[in-house]
């Protein structure tokens, strides 16, 4: 009896494995220097669109908020979160959706998802970083591809942070 | 019969698990009132996350410890008749365990080490919390060797014949747990330590979550022993039924031995720092750890079913009516197996990585391990107690309606407190939050099931102690001339068993290599790179 619902566990599990994968590569990166060159200098980050036309977001946590703010995304587009700390660990997951990462300093962190429907989503910093970590949430604001390709169009990088 | 030595030091272990999981749990209250909406914002959030570590530290290490080496020294001394080898050393243990305890609990009292359990590398607390986590687990150690040397001596007098079910089960715990102990021991040892006594001042988080991992799912494994070995060796004879397979018992407690480790980085699944690969291997072994859990289920649920049918019972389900329901015994085996079916459904979903993007790291794992560890698995500690304490008091323990109201009002308070944690969990909200802004429109819908919870919370206080005032009205109660101590005696006698089953060198060296092969890797490889050392982040800014 057990092992036929192992069994069946196991089944319904392969069969979605395929479909989809956690975070895989390791790259690694120096925290101390992350302001200073590459790709998470402040005017690199947030939503830029790459010229297969998916959108990749970058983001940096520290204690306690993340930058920037306020994600800008499109609907029905590839989006490729590739995110880091400055300090400690931090992660976020965006509610309603599958989109969930820990940031390790050190180490970049990537997601691919797609956004279904516009809306905005709250962002929370979701792993222990300090007496500050109650604090640190941020912003996700889903938009009609149109309406993202309008804010977007010519900027090299976009968020909603007002 | 146990020794008057040996009971002063199992009341000893039990006193001082049971007065460190009250404190621990009166926080737990405090803490989910604070976050409540009844609770204004906490204007010091250290203070909530000062009890979160002390919390956590006290439930995860220092109780389920003590519970296992009380329990562990009553079985050498109960199932193998012989009197306990090393009462001095275990005494010894036993002061390193409350030393430790003391040591790591004074700097997060001041606040110096709110750092969680869990640890949280590059952030670094007062050095003497990890010292002190370092003391206690070098105590267990000793229990470790005392319980490997007791079993040997027996089996030295009694070539040949199968260890007793109970001791060949307790023995498997201390293994497991001496393997379990050592991811987080050289994290603390090798990485985190030399930077909290300030030689070094850069630590691979990365690589300390990887050690971490290590010893941060099988910990659940050695929580469960206790239960386990009480679901085998105490439930049958307790309800009056048999044990339908002594055999199954045995190979249940190897596979947690052999499966137990080299599955934790199924807690990494989200993290950077680990290939999805890896990812892959350590969910497929998850799925194989729960073969001895369903194993265990089906062997229990026969052995239940004797006693129902012996009672009288008839036809399909007639024998869960005859079953003595009014035993405090079944009632608290009956509430486990609800509750470690709920909680072990959730935890196939967050086996299936898939399924786990959408709650990692969200109050649905707060929920999760509460209803596994403090639902299915402390409430057999409550039980493990009241089937020992006259063997420890000499005394009557007569307050049965008593207990049948503990167990019932812990029951319910682990179902309100849990249930609607993994429901705002799917929703995303997240863990380890000293406040919410309820006022926020995303937020404001899922207020009132945090308040549900501390109410919860309230029912498994005021069940704490009931426990407590049931155990110390044991200890006033009339003397009594004990019967002998008795476990389960199985449908068959054990006469034979084979050597793999009644010996642990094949399985401990399983437990080695596959722990080897799956952590082995990952390690070399993270050591191997270069630049993936931080910073450490001080956890207190003076």
């Amino acid at each position: 009896m057990g092992i036929v619902a192992l069994l069946v566990g196991m089944m319904a599990y392969m069969s979605l494995h395929w479909a989809s994968m956690p975070p895989s590569r390791i790259e690694t990166i120096d925290p101390a220097t992350l302001h200073i060159a590459g790709e998470f200098v402040e005017a690199n980050l947030g939503s830029g669109v790459e010229p297969n036309g998916s959108v990749t977001v970058r983001v940096v946590g520290n204690r306690y908020s993340f930058t920037p703010q306020c994600l800008l995304v499109p609907t029905d587009t590839p989006v490729t979160f590739r995110a880091t700390s400055a300090d400690v660990v931090h992660g976020f997951n965006i509610a309603k959706t599958n989109v969930n990462v820990m940031l390790v300093p050190g180490y970049i962190a990537t997601f691919k998802t797609k956004f279904k429907e516009p809306a905005d989503l709250e962002m929370p910093c979701h792993e222990f970083c300090g007496v500050g970590h109650a604090t640190m949430w941020a912003h996700v604001k889903v938009v009609d591809k149109a309406e993202f390709e309008k804010q977007a169009g010519g900027k090299r990088r976009v968020s909603c942070v007002k | 019969m146990l020794s008057n030595g040996s009971r002063r030091l199992i009341l000893a272990h039990f006193w001082l698990a049971f007065a460190a999981f009250l404190l621990a749990l009166v926080l737990g209250e405090w803490q989910m009132y604070i976050r409540s909406p009844l609770h204004d914002w906490i204007s010091n959030p250290e203070l909530y996350y000062r009890a979160v570590t002390a919390h956590g530290s006290a439930m995860a290490y220092v109780f389920p410890l003590l519970v296992a080496m009380g329990f562990g020294y009553a079985i050498a001394e109960l199932a193998l008749k012989q009197p306990l080898i090393g009462l001095r050393w275990a005494w010894a243990s036993f002061g390193l365990v409350v030393l430790g305890t003391v040591t790591a609990m004074a700097p997060v009292s001041m606040g110096l080490a709110s750092v969680l359990y869990t640890f949280y590398p590059p952030m670094i607390g007062n050095a003497f919390f990890y010292i002190g986590i370092v003391l206690v687990v070098v105590g267990s150690w000793i229990w470790v060797a005392l319980m490997g040397i007791n079993l040997n001596a027996w089996k030295k007098a009694h070539s040949g014949e199968p260890v007793p079910l109970p001791m060949f089960a307790n023995v498997a715990g201390a293994y497991l747990w001496a393997w379990t102990s050592v991811g987080a021991a050289m994290e603390i040892l090798f990485q985190i330590l030399p930077v909290a006594l300030g030689f070094k001042s850069t630590i691979d988080a990365g690589l300390a979550r990887v050690f971490f991992s290590w010893t941060l799912h099988a910990i659940v494994y050695f929580w469960l022993m206790p239960t386990y070995i009480a679901f085998y060796v105490l439930v049958p004879r307790a309800i009056g039924g048999r044990l339908y397979s002594d055999a199954m018992a045995r190979i249940s407690f190897v596979l947690f031995l052999v499966f137990s480790m080299p599955i934790g980085m199924h807690h990494l699944f989200q993290d950077p720092q680990v290939g999805s690969g890896m990812k892959f291997m350590h969910a497929v072994f998850t799925a194989m750890v729960s073969v001895p859990t369903l194993l265990t289920i089906f062997t229990i649920c026969a052995s239940v079913e004797i006693a129902g049918r012996l009672r009288g019972g008839k036809g399909a389900l007639g024998w869960i009516a005859a079953l003595p329901w009014k035993n405090p015994m079944m009632l608290a085996v009956a509430f486990s197996f609800v509750m470690l079916g709920f909680g072990g459904a959730g935890g196939l979903i967050n086996m299936s990585y898939q399924l786990d993007f959408v709650i990692h790291n969200t109050q649905w794992v707060t929920g999760h391990f509460h209803l596994i560890f403090g639902g299915a698995i402390v409430i057999m500690y409550f039980a493990i107690a009241y089937d020992l304490w006259p063997h420890l008091t000499g005394r009557a323990l007569e307050s049965v309606r008593l207990m049948r109201a503990q167990l019932w009002l812990w029951f319910i308070g682990m179902l309100v407190v849990t249930f609607p944690w993994h429901f705002v969990g799917i929703l995303g909200m997240p863990r380890r939050m000293a406040y919410f802004d309820y006022s926020h429109p995303a937020l404001a819908p899922q207020a009132i099931y945090v308040t549900v919870t501390f109410v919860g919370g309230l029912l498994l206080v005021a069940s704490a102690v009931l426990f407590i005032l049931v155990l110390v009205r044991g200890h006033l109660a009339n003397r009594i001339t004990l019967p002998e101590f008795r476990f389960s005696t199985p449908v068959h006698a054990t006469t034979r068993v084979p050597v793999a089953l009644n010996s642990f060198a094949l399985w401990i060296a399983l437990m080695i290599g596959l722990t080897v092969v799956n952590y082995g890797f990952p390690i070399a490889q993270l050591m191997a790179l270069p630049q993936t050392s931080v910073p450490a982040v001080p956890s207190v800014v003076k």
